[in-house]
């Protein structure tokens, strides 16, 4: 099964993409991430001002039959999370790197290992088997 | 190395989804969970469970061996009739639960995939003490479950018409008839909360007749499926699985399980310390639970009680399909398996409130 994997994107080894738009940085789940969960009905984000450290849990997101912690790739602050999805979490499954955005976040350097495209892929392949 | 069913090909070309599953490669689902609990909800589903163990019990004292190994009353099921019954340990813990199919001259056992090989030396060790000889047909018979509301209209038509046995077929009834020409033996059976059927046969025809199921009526009418919606759909009605409502270290009279076991029918494993539980009355209990808070529970989470003391923990959670709502089961002190008992689950090291709710949370739409 192959998935989107945009090559303007950077992507951190637990499924998380990030695009960089001027100094901030918008954050959501990868399209092999969306799959591998299948339906998403649940999800947890943080509020607008909180901060995180690399590495950290900032939300949660659940399907029927599964339920996985959300990583923050970098540290920084919380200046916005996408609040459609809170009543209706379809778009993550239908356009994770579009409508399914979770937060946006203002950096404060320090980040986690972020990979470009070509090396996202190859880690999804490794996990496939 | 993982176990393969006849049809794992067919399920990998058909682009399932697979995991493993108690030592088995089996597809977890096909569509997507809420389409295949959807369909079996509402029309059929069609589910490959070959991985189950099923066993053949004969001899003179087959009957008189059953009854000793299952806390059921075998006798009480006729020819052409199944029940459920359970295993269990001599300390009354529950070893597996089993269907028991009474056919012609012999008993057929279905046992949990991830139980068989434990399930079938616990037999053979009681065997011979018995006139009865015990055959495993677990790798020459493929099983499928053909579940749902339009399962039965759907079947007929691949009936041959000298067959004709399904029709008649009562909850839990088990024939012989002829599928797509192919001799299947037909159960009213399931673990869905809907009217379905079992099927056994020769692993000769796997893809044939899956083929041939999923061809029938309107396009779309019989969605393949996977072991994800089998446990939603399983979860809702609240049938126990095992590893989580019931095993080794929980008894039935815990597990709500109590009508499974009959102390009156004579000697059996576990009768003494089954006796003396339900005498004393089970320490522990499942429980249904909705959460008031916001989350959802998942299997293996910490039950507090709402002081804060560790008392339990989630034996199944998950948001339900059909309801629309996240509910759980949990093994909790007795007192608190009270419908209205309060208590909290910890969810990502948070406690959320829970309310202890009725089961079943699906009542099951079996025709009787």
């Amino acid at each position: 099964m192959s998935h989107k994997t945009p090559a303007e994107l950077r992507y951190s080894k637990s499924d998380e993409w990030l695009r960089i738009e001027g100094d901030e940085v918008v954050i959501g789940i990868t399209d092999f991430a969306q799959d591998q969960l299948g339906d998403i009905v649940y999800l947890e984000l943080p509020q607008v001002g909180d901060t995180v450290s690399p590495g950290d849990p900032f939300g949660a997101i659940e399907s029927v039959k599964a339920s996985s912690q959300l990583y923050a790739p970098l540290g920084g602050e919380i200046v916005a999370v996408n609040s459609d999805l809170e009543s209706n979490q379809e778009p993550i499954n239908q356009d994770p790197y579009g409508a399914g955005w979770l937060i946006r976040m203002r950096p404060s350097g320090a980040e986690e290992e972020l990979l470009a495209a070509a090396a996202y892929i190859q880690h999804c392949e490794d996990r496939a088997h | 190395m993982l176990k393969r069913t006849p049809l794992y090909a067919k399920h990998v070309a058909m682009g399932a989804r697979m995991v493993e599953f108690g030592g088995w490669e089996m597809p977890v689902q096909y569509s997507g969970i809420m389409a295949e609990h959807n369909a079996v909800r509402t029309s059929a589903g069609l589910f490959d469970i070959s991985h189950m163990g099923r066993f053949m019990v004969r001899g003179s004292q087959a009957l008189e061996f059953l009854q000793y190994v299952v806390t059921s009353d075998v006798e009480q099921i006729p020819l052409g009739q199944s029940s459920y019954g359970l295993l269990c340990n001599p300390d009354g813990g529950i070893i597996d639960d089993v269907f028991i199919y009474h056919v012609p001259d012999e008993y057929l056992v279905v046992v949990n995939a991830s139980n068989r090989a434990k399930d079938w030396d616990w037999l053979q060790s009681h065997a011979l003490s018995f006139d009865v000889e015990l055959e495993d047909r677990s790798a020459r018979w493929v099983m499928l479950a053909l579940q749902g509301p339009a399962a039965e209209a759907l079947l007929v038509q691949a009936e041959g018409s000298s067959a004709d046995a399904l029709g008649y077929l009562p909850f839990h009834g088990v024939a012989l008839t002829s599928l797509f020409g192919v001799n299947v033996l037909i159960a009213r059976t399931g673990y869905t909360g809907e009217d379905g059927f079992e099927l056994f046969f020769d692993l000769d025809h796997a893809e044939y007749l899956w083929d041939a199921l999923l061809a029938l009526g309107a396009p779309g009418s019989v969605k393949p499926c996977g072991l994800g919606a089998r446990d939603s759909l399983r979860f809702e009605p609240c049938l126990a699985l095992y590893g989580h409502e019931i095993s080794d270290t929980i008894n039935p009279y815990e597990a709500r399980l109590g009508w499974v076991v009959k102390l009156n029918k004579g000697d059996f494993v576990g009768r003494e310390a089954l006796a003396a539980i339900k005498a004393a009355g089970p320490q522990r209990r499942i429980t249904g639970f909705e959460l008031e808070g916001k989350g959802i529970a998942r299997g293996d989470y910490p039950v507090h009680s709402v002081a804060g003391a560790p008392i339990g923990y989630v034996t199944t959670g998950m948001p339900a399909p059909t309801l629309g709502r996240p509910l759980g089961i949990a093994l909790v002190p007795t007192p608190l398996s009270a419908e209205g008992s309060t208590f909290d689950v910890i969810v990502r090291e948070r406690p959320v409130r829970a309310r202890a709710v009725k089961m079943p949370f699906y009542k099951p739409r079996y025709k009787k």
